[in-house]
């Protein structure tokens, strides 16, 4: 059981307050919270030690580059890679994957190819592929949801947009280079079956890429066991800096992969008219690098590894349980998703009467933010989603290790308060 | 909260003024707000002159703000002409909010006014750069 009041000692943003109230985050899938040793480490960097590195012979460079390499090898360990060269650092989930669509992508993919993504995706898993298929000529196609937001592997065709992976798969037999899924959505909440997923994509052929950006945070990773091929994820998300993210991939796959910007670093030699490319994985890391952020990262990753992720999952599933069980009691609400044990800690729902919008997301977040209340209103960056349920927008609360069932309470509270300011109660 | 919720704008948004649709409008025009579905349209009748709003009336779906925003701009614009819908600030819709609004919530409110000011600009052929809000 974690000890949420000592926790949130750690994280000293915590203190603040918005508008005369205690703030109450529960934005975590759009950012986390620092602990102070993430913060110290940042501050430490560049007030001891800050230096380019690779390059240079001098104490503070060595001891920068190591700072920057030890912090790879703490990702890569984190999420049981077979090797620290598989851990690409990059700025965020975003340029992970826009890195597979125009590196492995282009030389991958060609004309008539399938790509197979689902409903469910966020917008930096949606419109790389988007950008690759109309450059090379491939077609998209996507694994429909079923009625608790879930993806559906097997049966008949899904309703509307979207069906089974299983249809998918056959239907497409011989032409589809990979599959991109989240591993937990940024909108429902719901946890993806990697594994399950991985050994169909393997038998069609394909590789399995996998948006971390949520899963990775609040669920961990285990590559080894998750089967993946490619890996995404973002350090702001995960208690560390802004900028800073991962792209994981299997050695042999990196290796095949052209680069993706050329510049410093990335070479071994330049000749005038030509180069010969770095190894993996400093081949994809062109220029100076995210040096103090990548350390950050670091620290980030040594406090949840000192948690374990086991710990923070179960937290944050049963806050989930806690608040769709508390939300359960104000006048309608709808909780998009399915039930708590098949979600991680997000919670997107919409006060619906009559099946229209009783109150816009962004009122509703107006009013929260009143209270001191931190919750997201709008797409989500899932705007096929959003279609998907035929509303314009919708609200999200979503946990991390340091909310606490309290912080659930103030929600429902104001939720209820909200109603009565428009005259609904 | 009540200060930001203001009975006025609540007033607006459960019972706007103007709701609804023209079946003959000079001028028709919509826009919306990609961040967060936010979606305006005004149908504005002209008198004979063709310079002055007769009569005015706006639809979409959107948060409160920004349908308060359209309702009151709505009662705004009865009787001004194009020259003076065109000169409309941002600063003047805020001063009839009457609220303050973070970047965000800003472009609900001014959503309207966007709807407004283009459909105007359509009618006339005109763009006057130097309305534009410097954007620095």
């Amino acid at each position: 059981m974690l000890d949420v009041a000592r926790l949130r000692t750690d994280f000293p943003i915590l203190q603040r307050e918005v508008h005369g109230k205690p703030l109450v985050y529960l934005d975590n899938a759009a950012t986390s919270q620092k602990p102070e040793s993430v913060i110290r480490a940042l501050d430490e960097y560049y007030r001891q030690y800050n230096a380019n590195i690779h390059r240079g012979v001098h104490t503070l460079a060595e001891e920068a580059t190591e700072a920057y390499e030890t912090a790879r090898r703490k990702v890569g360990r984190f999420i049981n890679a077979y090797s620290p060269k598989e851990v690409v650092f990059v700025r965020n989930t975003t340029e992970a994957i826009n890195l597979v669509a125009m590196s492995w992508g282009r030389q991958n993919v060609r004309e008539g190819d399938v790509i197979i993504l689902s409903l469910m995706e966020h917008h930096s898993n949606l419109v790389p592929w988007q950008l690759l298929a109309q450059a090379v000529g491939a077609r998209l196609e996507f694994v429909g949801l079923d009625p608790l937001g879930r993806l559906v592997l097997d049966g008949p065709a899904v309703e509307g947009d979207g069906q089974s992976l299983d249809r998918l798969l056959r239907e497409n037999a011989g032409r589809v280079r990979l599959v991109g899924v989240t591993g937990m959505s940024n909108v429902l909440g719901t946890i993806n079956p990697v594994a399950e997923i991985a050994s169909r994509v393997h038998e069609a052929g394909a590789l399995l890429l996998v948006d971390g950006a949520q899963s990775v945070p609040h669920l961990g990773a285990d590559v080894r066991r998750l089967d993946a091929d490619l890996l995404a994820f973002s350090g702001h998300k995960m208690l560390g800096p802004t900028g800073i993210g991962v792209l994981w991939a299997r050695k042999e796959i990196l290796h095949s992969m052209p680069p993706f910007m050329g510049g410093g670093d990335m070479i071994k030699s330049v000749h005038l008219r030509s180069s010969e490319w770095n190894d993996i994985p400093h081949k994809f890391e062109a220029g100076t690098p995210n040096v103090a952020d990548g350390i950050g990262l670091g620290a980030a990753v040594d406090y949840l590894a000192q948690l374990g992720m086991e710990e923070v999952h179960a937290h944050e599933q049963a806050l989930a349980a806690y608040a769709m069980e508390r939300l359960a009691s104000v006048p309608h609400l709808h909780i998009y998703g399915p039930p708590a044990e098949e979600r991680g800690g997000v919670v997107t729902f919409n006060l619906i009467r009559d099946g229209d919008l009783l109150i816009h997301p962004h009122d509703l977040a107006s009013i929260l933010d009143r209270e001191g209340i931190a919750i997201r209103a709008g797409h989500h960056c899932a705007q096929p989603l959003m279609e998907h349920y035929g509303v314009p927008a919708t609200a999200r609360a979503s946990f991390y290790l340091y909310n606490m069932e309290s912080e659930v309470d103030a929600l429902a509270e104001a939720l209820l308060k909200a109603q009565q300011v428009f005259g609904l109660a | 909260m009540d200060d930001f919720y203001r009975e006025e704008i609540l007033e607006h948004y459960t019972h706007p003024h103007h709701y609804g649709r023209l079946e003959h409008p000079d001028i028709s025009h919509e826009e919306s707000n990609p961040l967060c579905g936010d979606r305006v349209r005004f149908d504005i009748e002209l008198d004979g002159d063709g310079q002055t709003v007769k009569d005015v009336r706006f639809s979409g779906v959107g948060c409160a703000i920004s349908k308060a925003s359209a309702s009151m701009l709505s009662d705004l614009i009865i009787g001004k002409t194009l020259e003076e819908v065109r000169k409309l600030t941002n600063q003047d819709v805020l001063d009839e909010l009457g609220i303050d609004l973070g970047p965000v919530r800003l472009k609900c409110a001014l959503l309207p006014l966007k709807v407004i000011k283009a459909g105007a600009y359509g009618l006339t052929g005109e763009a006057d750069d130097a309305d534009q809000e410097e954007e620095w």
